[in-house]
């Protein structure tokens, strides 16, 4: 369990980053938090020839408000975010699942751009960047340019980016006036990696009725899954307990199609994602009534 | 003597070193010149060697030596069968034990092919990449049931089947039983284990000095003594010219006492050939493939029974997985056979197992070592069978416990050390008793379920019992010896991997010799430091080299005694020993302290009476004629989320008897670390292999260990029967814990979900799993 040997740099600036990684022309990992790249490379599954390490890149840390929301550095700890109250505030669905990845230990030193990046169909992060309409900000020496966050997830651990390309940030817009949200996960245990999670974000019409709903998975396909349909079966209806329940059940059973691993058989996925549909409309639901009474 | 050291909850002597990281463990050995050493494995369960090249990665700058099987010539031998078949009648055996490297053949999953020794870790496992194997894949064998095919993949050819040993045992007639029985209830069980996963893997240090001809092996074992033995050996070389030290070990729990281990072999061969000091530290990787696990056992039982619930008889026929190799031989399935009788009178039982080879990692014993399995067929068949005759099920277990006046009790199922397993003492219902109560059994049955089952939740309870046989010979031996400082140290030869032996060992002698417990320096595992022994394993330290201690003390006092009185001129029976002093009976003025009687003891110039042995010091030995027989009984209230299937226990009671307590700290400890392993094999850790006999989860992100949130605080509470069968009347626990937990998770889950009649048949479960099962039961016609 030793990595292969690799060149290493440590750039202190983003355009020293780019470069490096340019010439390497995907021959080299960049470095953030290394929670999940260190393992890979100690298995000997990664043997990137370089390291260019981010963490010596001031520009890469930090968390801001503008005029159309959150916009988070790509080396801005998972942890940061989670202590944030600007985080809270602005973007507090992503404030509220933060402790949900991994453990303390590890979100001091993860980061928001690596777990976005490394598009671990099991991770948080990328969920909710799908359930917020998140933007990634994208460069490489010659091409700097914003993908959706639901154009970004390709495929298992893939992305839209090229070899040459890093996530430099990414921008959360806030939630229009009438929105609620919700999430939560089922892990075998606290910390580990969730075998069905699910970010809702709903937003009501003056009038009660369902104005636009995302409804986001992890865990039961190959990146995030969207739960298309459910959100279709939703848009346009009061949000009563038998509407949430046919929305869960279309997302469960027509949205995703989860594959079974050694801790949960597809059966037991799209069962647990029933009961977790059900759970953060509910929750979105409720607050984005509560918010409508305003 | 005025305080009594025996029997405190006196606090650890080695925590604040191994708190503190002033411990000494086998990777902080550090020799000039030290090369390290990588293993190549197969990734393959079940394949041919046709040719291996080694040119690649032997011409790698910083590499010394790349070693094949081929390499080894005469060395290369198969391990030795460490415990020889039982004399049981009707008992066929098939010895087949590991081998340094594989040679024509690999037999499991991360079998060791090559060996690269190199300037560092890094630079080995590099190399590791440029051996080529050239493998002709064959067909694994996995399942217990597909090996005894006729057309099954063959893992040890020469046999020509993959029986590794069938073994029956009966006593009475089960004939008779069923056909004098009210109800009959039969079941297939399955109980898996998984791996112990001891916070330190094993690591071997290995290093062989030309000038005094000696070699120094560092060693993560349980059992120094024998492996120096061993390796002298197999080497060539005088016992004296081998020392093997078991430094501080970060767990044991079973499989660092199985020998010899390939890498154990290898480096001190290597050592030896290359004239440099090596060490290799085994990786969480391999861990789970190159140690030893506990695995699969699949039971047909039976039990016969009165319509009251009086036990008549039980039949049982099961399979054990060997794994590819079973140098243990038949300890396993011995132990599971023998202790599925438990606290009950079964006046008949008919047991026939078969343990077959299998293209798996080996299996050798775990905490517990089958135990478990057969503990939880029969409190499954007994939950089952009072379901059946409508009997409460703490009332069917009360109705066929050994009532206390009938010990010692003979179950006459030959056990682990070749003798029919005789309860030495044991009292078992007010234990029982004690444990409804610190759960509030009828409290919860009669108000608490009710009420929160009304309010949609899902809680269960359980209640069960278990005995262990522990404390099992050969013998143990001590050396106590008073030094001139006053300090006392105390030689064994048993290694230690966390009990607390610095503290329980110091504390019997402390007892003795009328000192403080932090007066009492302990040594174990040096074989340079004390000769003889058998090593750390089915909680024996305590009762056979806590015996041995005892003795030795013992003896010393009297010479304390003898010579003290030559110094005091008084009588030995006037004379006590006191912090550290002898004195005359409560005259303070006249006393000598032991520091300077042990000087006196080792005069430096002038005679001495003929005869005369120097020094406060003895030597003693200790075997018990049987083991002694420890019981226990676990209780626990569980709920589970409706939903999402994942657990919660609310409420864990451990009552326990293991005889006289040597201190009530470190035994709490040794269950509570039980009970979480327990809890792990019940619902988290499960190795899983694929058909190829792949291992799927080989690192803890997928093989779940239970973690601080999962393990819940336990009420425990002891009940002494001291054994007859040693002077401190002390019964093993180290496994005590982990045994009971697979039967005591099924008979809550089986509570919590008796709406709908769920039979829990298997062990280890997972909320996955659970789903299942629950999904399917036919859902019932409504009333
Ligand atoms: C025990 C354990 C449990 C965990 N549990 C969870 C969990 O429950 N949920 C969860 O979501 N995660 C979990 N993780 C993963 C953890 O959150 C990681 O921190 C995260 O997935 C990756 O972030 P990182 O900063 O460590 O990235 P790294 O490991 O450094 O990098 C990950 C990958 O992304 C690439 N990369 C990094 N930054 C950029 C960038 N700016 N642009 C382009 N590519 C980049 C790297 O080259 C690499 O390929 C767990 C990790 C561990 C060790």
């Amino acid at each position: 369990m030793k990595p292969a040997a690799f060149e290493y740099s440590a750039p202190s600036t983003l355009d020293e980053a780019l470069s490096l990684l340019g010439d390497y022309g995907g021959d080299a990992k960049l470095l953030a938090g290394g929670q999940s790249l260190v393992p890979t490379m100690n298995f000997r599954l990664a043997q990137p020839a370089a390291l260019i390490d981010l963490n010596g890149i001031d520009d890469l840390f930090f968390i801001r408000e503008d005029g159309s929301g959150l916009r988070c550095g790509a080396m801005t700890r998972q942890r940061s975010v989670e202590r944030s109250a600007l985080v809270q505030r602005v973007a507090p669905l992503l404030h509220e699942a933060m402790p949900h990845i991994a453990h303390s230990q590890i979100r001091n030193r993860g980061t928001i751009g690596g777990s976005l990046a490394h598009a671990d169909p099991a991770a948080e992060l990328p969920a909710l960047a799908v359930a917020l309409d998140a933007r990634m900000y994208v460069r490489s020496v010659t091409d700097a340019r914003w993908v959706a966050a639901r154009d970004f997830y390709v495929g298992l651990f893939t992305t839209a980016m090229l070899p040459e390309e890093m996530l430099v940030e990414v921008a959360f817009p806030t939630l229009p006036p009438g929105s609620g949200w919700g999430f939560d996960e089922v892990a075998r245990q606290h910390g580990n990696y969730a075998l069905c999670g699910a970010a809702a974000v709903v937003c009501l019409d003056s009038g009660g009725a369902v104005e636009n709903a995302r409804l986001v998975f992890l865990s039961v396909g190959e990146g995030p899954v969207e739960a298309k349909r459910a959100a279709e079966l939703l848009v346009g209806e009061r949000p009563t307990q038998t509407a949430i329940r046919a929305a869960a059940d279309t997302a469960a059973m027509h949205d995703i199609d989860p594959v079974g691993d050694i801790h949960a058989g597809p059966a037991f996925r799209r069962h647990l994602s029933r009961v977790i549909a059900e759970r953060v409309l509910s929750k979105a639901i409720k607050k984005a009534t509560e918010a409508g009474r305003h | 003597m005025s305080t009594r050291q025996f029997g405190r909850p006196i606090k650890r002597n080695e925590d604040p070193r191994l708190l503190t990281g002033r411990a000494l463990f086998t990777d902080d050995v550090q020799l000039a010149g030290m090369l390290h050493v990588a293993f190549l494995r197969s990734d393959l369960a079940h394949a041919r060697i046709r040719s291996i090249d080694v040119e690649g990665a032997s011409r790698s700058p910083g590499v010394v030596a790349v070693y094949t099987a081929a390499d080894l010539g005469e060395f290369w031998q198969p391990g030795p069968l460490l415990v020889p078949p039982p004399p049981v009648e009707k008992l066929a055996f098939h010895e087949r034990t590991q081998v340094p490297l594989a040679k024509d053949k690999v037999r499991h999953a991360g079998e060791a092919v090559a060996m690269v020794v190199a300037e560092s870790r890094y630079i080995a496992e590099d190399a590791l990449d440029d051996i080529f194997v050239d493998y002709e894949p064959l067909d694994a064998v996995t399942g217990l049931e597909a090996a005894l095919r006729e057309d099954a993949p063959l893992v040890h050819e020469d046999l020509g089947h993959n029986v590794s040993a069938r073994v029956t045992q009966t006593k009475g007639s089960w004939t008779q039983a069923e056909s004098e029985a009210d109800l009959v209830v039969r079941r297939r069980f399955l109980y898996d284990r998984g791996t112990a996963a001891a916070l330190e893997n094993r690591g071997i240090v290995a290093s062989w000095d030309e000038k005094s001809q000696r070699l120094t092996i560092w060693d993560t074992t349980q059992a120094p003594i024998a492996i120096r033995n061993g390796l002298a050996a197999m080497l060539g070389l005088s016992e004296h010219q081998v020392r093997v030290i078991a430094p501080f070990i970060g767990g044991g729990f079973g499989p660092k006492i199985m020998m010899f281990y390939p890498e154990e072999v290898l480096l001190a061969w290597a050592a030896l050939q290359l004239g440099r000091p090596l060490k290799w530290i085994e990786d969480r990787e391999e861990n789970f493939y190159a140690t030893t696990q506990e695995r699969g056992q699949v039971h047909d039982a039976a039990i016969a029974l009165k319509s009251d619930g009086t036990i008549l008889g039980v039949k049982d026929q099961f399979l054990h997985d060997a794994g590819a190799y079973a140098p243990y031989g038949l300890t396993l399935p011995i132990s599971s056979q023998c202790t599925l009788l438990g606290p009950y009178v079964v006046p008949s039982y008919h047991s026939e197992f078969s343990s077959v080879f299998t293209n798996k990692p080996i299996v050798t014993p775990y905490r517990g070592a089958g135990r478990q399995h057969g503990v939880f067929v029969m409190e499954r068949l007994l939950d089952i069978a009072a379901k059946e005759l409508d009997i409460d099920l703490v009332e069917i277990r009360r109705r066929n416990f050994i009532p206390p006046d009938r010990f010692p009790y003979s179950n006459e199922i030959i056990f682990q050390d070749f003798t029919p397993l005789v309860y030495d003492s044991g009292n078992y219902e007010p234990a029982l008793e004690r444990a409804l109560e610190l759960i509030s059994y009828r409290e919860f049955i009669g108000t608490e379920q009710p009420r929160r089952e009304e309010a949609g939740e899902r809680v269960g309870i359980a209640v069960v019992n278990y005995i262990e046989g522990t404390g099992i010979g050969p013998y143990e031996g001590a050396k106590v010896t008073v030094e001139a400082s006053g300090k006392v140290t105390v030689a064994t030869g048993v290694g230690t991997q966390g009990q607390g032996h610095y503290t329980s060992f110091a504390q019997v002698v402390a007892e003795q010799i009328g000192v403080e417990v932090s007066d009492v320096h302990v040594v174990t595992g040096d074989t340079d430091l004390f000769y003889w022994g058998a090593g750390t394993f089915a909680s024996r330290g305590a009762v056979v080299a806590g015996n041995a201690m005892h003795a030795a003390a013992a003896k010393v006092r009297a010479k304390i005694l003898k010579l003290a009185g030559e110094k005091l001129e008084a009588a030995a029976e006037d004379l006590e020993l006191l912090e550290g002093r002898v004195q005359v009976k409560g005259v303070p003025q006249t006393s000598i302290s032991l520091g300077r009687l042990a000087a006196e003891a080792n005069p430096m110039r002038g005679s001495v009476q003929p005869g005369t042995e120097p020094g406060l010091e003895a030597t003693e030995y200790f075997g018990p004629e049987r083991g002694a027989t420890a019981s226990g009984v676990h209780a626990m209230i569980l709920k589970v989320d409706p939903e999402t299937f994942l657990l919660e226990i609310e409420k864990y009671v451990v009552v326990h008897d293991c005889g006289t307590v040597i201190n009530p700290l470190i035994l709490d400890g040794q269950i509570q670390g039980g009970v979480a392993q327990g809890i792990g094999n019940a619902f988290y850790e499960q190795l899983h292999f694929d058909d190829n006999g792949a291992l799927l989860n080989a690192s803890l992100m997928d093989y779940l260990l239970p973690t601080a949130s999962d393990v819940p605080n336990i009420l425990s509470d002891h009940f002494v029967t001291p054994s007859p069968l040693n002077p401190l009347g002390v019964k093993g626990a180290g496994e005590a814990g982990a045994i009971p937990v697979g039967a005591l998770f099924a008979q809550a889950l089986d509570n919590a979900f008796r709406d709908i009649g769920l039979e829990v048949r298997e062990i280890p479960l997972s909320p996955n799993r659970l789903f299942e099962l629950v999904s399917e039961i036919p859902a019932r016609e409504t009333a």
